[in-house]
């Protein structure tokens, strides 16, 4: 029934057109109206992208939903959208995840709530714009902007550090994004076109292959981040409010996983498979070096936020070990993409999973922070005796962050795992070690803030979480168990985008 | 009644869960009452069903059941389950989980009985219930990797279900962490499995052994290594953090600051087997490899011998418990080694019985003390606790290996075996467990005799108090009583030596060492007899009456041998340094390296060198420009100049084609 409804457009423009209607009713005085305008435009926008989950058609990768309209015909630009089994999940994350963000920030934000939910809806729109744009000139301009959102979001809302992490996350994120939009723009001066599927076809020399794969790897390595450019991310996640915090770490992490998926790997093939070291070298700092650096974190958001990093050195790992899973395979006489779909796919439920997990812990750093207004392990101490509540989501979202079986943290690492192991024993020795890192740094947290007994009168004052807050813990729990239970649903969903990535990528363009 | 077994299987593993979530979920509402019926009803029906079960497929013999419960995923054309695999091995370990679980239920009804976390702690134990289910009764390794994380989840949290005490989350941080050391290996090993098999699936990957034999792979370049061997190997990682095989021990004696139902249940009878059923499950890759069975041996029989040794330093009551089942699960490992996987896997089933008999005997002495654990504060509980006292000294007696009790038939079978194993580390391995014999009769009944008989010692106001426990921890420790008697005569013949396991454990000609024992065998009283021939029923009695001489008879003594031993006596009361070596190195140095890495590496190098340093350069530059611009719009302006630079001077390099 919604075969013929623009639902792609909706999810970008509705949201944005939610924010523009907030920021024009909303003041001080009409504080109750405005969120509940937002709130219900979040709602519905979330409602109109279920469609595209149930009538997703599974088992190819052509684009669905596609939208095409010339956009400034001169330059050969359209307003093109469309996805596929990778972006189509990212998309519903983004819209189910700002939901949340304007539920957690109801009673929170006392100071324009109106402009601090219109800029959320903002952002939403232009995320959802960011994974459905198929042309790179639109592509681009929802890539930067929403980054202006997310800036003002920090920069009004946030902690008294606000104007030093700002600048921090704008230039780094700025920087690497240059050198994207002159690879696009390259990219267009040699196809005669912007369409991103153009690209992908496009014949392009070893020399452009590799400066245009570095200039992609500039953008996409600070967003997603990888070390050494991630120092950004624990200082912005720090200075950011809750729900900056929550987009931060559950959507736009994920846009530098996205953009090594559609743009490096097919556009870059033959230079992602000369470079696959450097990639597989750096996520492999992220998942070791970056869980010790995450164990003596003194700041929750600053630990959670080095655990992304390491989570998300999972992702590239994933989808880079493809190159030497292709070399195995061929000394070993067996079919060249034998075993490498599970590590890409593991890479990308370990996206979705990550938008789950670390959503919920930081909204639970900010339950906490909301009562104490410190974020600090050492303030806290006992929680559980006057939080019981609040602490069995926490020890269940730390459980999944630490990828127990049976939550959605398990299963995405589990695969990128398996599938290394397939290209290099080393690779997944090192990845593996966090399965005991990376339960140290989230367990030792989870032990000295909520277990032991209560630290101190302030812990003992702690009201337990109400309604509002348990409903959207309680939203989380539930997406995280399901996942972990079942992620049937989204591998099938992956699963025919993933083969024709895999063509695409390891097929040489010279 | 139960024409689909399908729908049996199903109810068994759900069962406890239903009643664990709504115990855990719904607790407020159905009040502490509520939440125990929901939860032993639960496990009953569990426990119940397995008997069906266990008839159903060892005593009809009924074909192996290995099916599909739904899909998990299909991984690029790699499809994933959850399934069971139901054979005689499962329907045994089904029975010995669920019945082992519903006495400690029961029996949690007295001992938690004043505790505000009274309907949590019903809620985990049906958790654990469903995990140890999930775990014997998989098809495949990513539902026993499932069942194996899961259980220590729910160890993690009963370990530290009193949070308020330091002790208590030090120890459930350090179980996990330890036991997240040995899932480390068990994972690599379940990814390798997966390289050379194709396949996570139990049956598929035992049929193409043959095939995987003779690969090799290289880990360290120029040295191969045979495939099986590594396999086995990382595998057997994972069931020496499980099963607390030395090194990975060190957490299990720590875990006894969970109440004692759960050191009966958890770290006793089910979850610590966990990595004996394993390796026996996996009997047909270890049969390939004769360097794994080495190591496993080799392993077992160290942790037979020396944390059988640490017992006799004990005064923690529960801590001797803790170290005799170290020491227990170390001959079962051993058993695993020699091949005698059944002798294993019964010496695990009659272990259960009596391990949990003597915690719960124990947790019932700790709750007549009001809380003691000291075993210096006790003595002479004989004459107010009969019950206890009566079932204690018939576990004593199982553990030790009396001739016709539970214990002495498995045990006597390992020994057997590992005598007559063909592996060139069995000589040491005998040594160790034949030494073990002594050690286990001297700290069981050290621990039996300075708790029920000689004077009491606990003071007056306590001693007027001590009463025999109410039923509901009687009645659990005369069922757990009765096995730990009559199981041994009547499944020894069975079991190890016949062909009760059937399909289920596979044993190369070469190495079968109990089915040369079997020739020998002439039934269980033959056995007891042909036992006052060797030599462990004698070492055993030397270890009672060495405990009878030192402990009733010259009580003075112990505490001179320990002053005269002086540096030993304090390497043992140290635990040999294990906890020391781990603190220093392993948390002491992971967090001096996360220090180094971040104070070093993020904040002084790449932030203040490189970010910081190029932060002023660029706002040096941007001072330049800045009449021109104002606010953070010249960042922005400015790298849209370096960008149309850099753009422009690529097209001019590289022209369009």
């Amino acid at each position: 029934m919604f075969a013929d409804w623009p639902l792609l457009s909706l999810v970008v423009w509705l949201p944005i057109l939610g924010g523009l209607v907030v920021l024009a009713s909303g003041s001080d005085k009409s504080a109750v109206e405005a969120k509940v305008v937002a709130l219900l435009f979040a709602i519905v926008t979330f409602l109109v992208s279920i469609p595209l989950f149930t009538e997703f058609e599974v088992g190819t990768a052509a684009m669905q939903f596609v939208e095409r309209r010339p956009w400034i015909p001169g330059w050969n630009i359209y307003y093109h959208l469309g996805v596929d089994g990778i972006s189509m999940p990212l998309i519903l994350l983004t819209t189910f995840s700002t939901v949340l963000v304007i539920i957690a920030g109801w009673e929170v934000i006392r100071y324009r709530a109106a402009q601090y939910m219109a800029a959320f809806l903002f952002m939403e729109g232009l995320m959802n714009g960011v994974f459905a744009a198929l042309d790179a000139a639109l592509f681009y301009v929802f890539w930067e902007a929403m980054l202006i959102p997310m800036f003002i979001v920090i920069g009004i809302w946030g902690g008294p550090n606000r104007v030093y992490a700002t600048i921090k996350f704008f230039l780094y994120t700025f920087l690497g994004s240059v050198f994207m939009l002159v690879a696009l723009l390259y990219l267009y001066f040699q196809t005669g076109s912007f369409s991103i599927l153009d690209f992908h076809a496009a014949k392009i020399g070893y020399l452009p292959q590799v400066l245009i794969f570095l200039a992609f790897l500039a953008a996409f390595a600070v967003k997603i981040p990888m070390w050494p450019v991630h120092t950004w991310l624990p200082d912005a996640h720090v200075e950011a409010p809750t729900g900056g915090s929550v987009i931060l770490a559950a959507i736009m992490l994920k846009m530098g996983g996205y953009g090594f998926l559609r743009f490096s790997l097919p556009i870059t093939p033959d230079a992602s498979a000369a470079l696959d070291w450097l990639v597989i070298l750096l996520s492999l700092v992220a998942v070791v070096y970056i869980g010790f650096v995450a164990l003596v974190q003194q700041d929750m958001k600053k630990l959670i936020a080095y655990s992304s990093i390491a989570h998300m050195g999972f992702v590239t790992l994933g989808l880079f070990v493809v190159y030497d899973i292709v070399q195995y395979n061929q000394a070993a006489g067996q079919p060249a993409l034998a075993g490498a779909a599970i590590g890409v796919e593991g890479a990308v439920v370990q996206m979705i999973s990550h938008g789950f997990i670390s959503g919920a812990l930081f909204l639970c750093v900010g339950v906490l922070y909301d009562r104490l207004h410190s974020r600090r392990i050492a303030d806290y101490g006992g929680v559980v005796n006057t939080m019981p509540m609040f602490a069995a989501f926490m020890v269940l979202f730390a459980m999944a962050n630490a990828g127990l079986p049976g939550t959605s943290g398990f299963v995405g690492e589990f695969m990128v795992i398996l599938g290394s192991f397939r290209a290099n024993f080393w690779y997944a020795f090192l990845a593996a070690l966090t399965l005991i890192v990376g339960a140290a740094y989230t367990l030792w947290m989870v032990k000295r803030v909520i277990f032991g007994d209560v630290a101190s009168d302030k812990v003992a004052a702690l009201k337990d979480i109400g309604a509002r807050e348990f409903l959207f813990l309680a939203l989380l729990a539930v997406a995280v168990l399901a996942l972990g239970v079942y992620p049937a649903p989204l591998v099938e969903v992956l699963d025919a985008s993933v083969a024709q990535l895999l063509e695409q990528m390891t097929r040489s363009k010279l | 009644m139960f024409e689909n077994m399908e729908t049996v299987y199903l109810w068994v593993v759900l069962a406890p869960l239903v009643g664990s979530v709504v115990a855990g979920l719904f607790g407020w509402l159905i009040g502490r009452a509520g939440a125990h019926w929901v939860t032993i009803i639960g496990v009953g029906v569990s426990f119940f069903l397995s008997l069906v079960v266990f008839k159903h497929i060892v005593i009809d013999g009924a074909p192996a059941y290995d099916g599909t419960v739904y899909t998990w995923m299909v991984a690029g054309g790699l499809p994933i389950e959850v399934g069971f695999l139901v054979d005689e091995l499962t329907a045994m370990m089904m029975v010995v989980v669920t019945f082992v679980s519903w006495m400690v239920h029961i029996y949690t009804v007295g001992y938690m009985r004043d505790d505000p976390g009274y309907t949590r702690f019903f809620s985990y134990i049906s958790l654990f219930t469903f995990s140890m289910l999930m775990l014997v009764m998989a098809n495949n390794f990513l539902q026993l990797f499932f069942g194996w994380e899961a259980v220590g989840l729910v160890s993690y949290l009963l370990i530290g279900f009193w949070y308020k005490r330091e002790s208590a989350i030090y120890a459930n941080l350090k179980a996990f962490l330890v036991n997240r050391v040995g899932d480390f290996g068990f994972l690599l090993g379940i990814a390798a499995v997966l390289l050379y098999f194709g396949s996570l699936r139990y049956g598929e990957v035992f049929a193409g052994v043959e095939g995987v034999a003779a690969q090799t792979l290289s880990i360290w370049p120029g040295v191969e290594w045979p495939v099986i061997t590594v396999i086995c190997i990382l595998l057997f990682i994972g069931a020496m953090g499980k099963s607390a095989q030395m090194p990975l021990h060190v957490w299990l004696p720590d875990s006894m600051e969970g109440p004692t139902p759960i050191s009966a249940l958890i770290h006793a009878a089910t979850m610590v087997t966990a990595g004996i059923f394993m390796v026996a499950r996996m009997s047909p890759l270890y049969e390939y490899s004769e360097t794994a069975l080495a190591v496993v041996m080799v392993i077992g029989a160290t942790t037979a011998l020396f944390m059988g040794l640490l017992g006799l330093v004990q005064t923690d009551i529960k801590r001797v418990i803790a170290y005799s089942t170290l020491s227990q699960l170390g001959y079962m490992t051993a058993a695993l080694g020699a091949s005698a996987y059944a002798a294993g896997i019964f010496h695990l089933m009659t272990h259960a019985f009596f391990k949990a008999l003597l915690f719960l005997a124990a947790g019932s002495v700790i709750i007549a003390l009001h809380h003691e654990q000291d075993m210096r504060k006790m003595g002479g509980l004989r004459r107010y606790m009969p019950i206890t006292w009566i079932t204690s000294l018939i576990g004593t007696l199982a553990l030790i290996g009396a001739p016709g009790f539970a214990g002495f038939f498995s045990k006597d079978s390992i020994i057997e075996a590992i005598g007559h194993s063909s592996l060139g580390v069995a000589g040491y391995a005998y040594a160790c467990v034949l030494i073990g014999v002594f050690v286990t009769a001297l700290y069981s009944f050290r621990l039996y005799f300075l708790t029920f008989h000689g004077e009491p010692r606990m003071d007056e106001h306590t001693r007027d108090h001590v009463h025999e426990s109410p039923w509901v921890v009687t009645g659990p420790l005369i069922a757990l009583a009765v096995p730990s008697v009559g199981i041994g005569a009547w499944y020894v013949g069975e079991m190890v030596f016949g062909d009760f396991f059937g399909r289920a454990i596979f044993v190369l000609p070469e190495h079968d060492v109990l089915g040369k024992l079997a020739a020998s065998f002439h039934g269980p009283w033959g056995m007891v007899q042909h036992a006052f021939f060797q030599p462990p029923v004698w070492l055993a009695a030397a270890g009672v009456v060495t405990a009878w001489y030192l402990y009733l008879v010259r009580p003075e003594l112990p505490g001179a041998i320990a002053a005269r031993a002086g540096a030993l006596y304090r390497f043992m009361v140290n635990k040999y340094g294990f906890d020391d070596f781990n603190e220093a190195v392993f948390a002491g140095g992971g967090r001096g390296l996360g220090n180094l890495l971040w104070r070093i590496g993020d904040v002084r190098l790449i932030d203040g060198l490189a970010v910081n340093g190029s932060a002023r350069v660029v706002g040096w530059l941007a001072g330049v420009v800045r009449h021109l611009q104002s606010g953070f719009l010249y960042h922005y302006a400015f790298a849209m100049i370096v960008g149309l630079v850099a753009l422009v001077g690529w097209a001019v390099f590289w022209p369009v084609e």
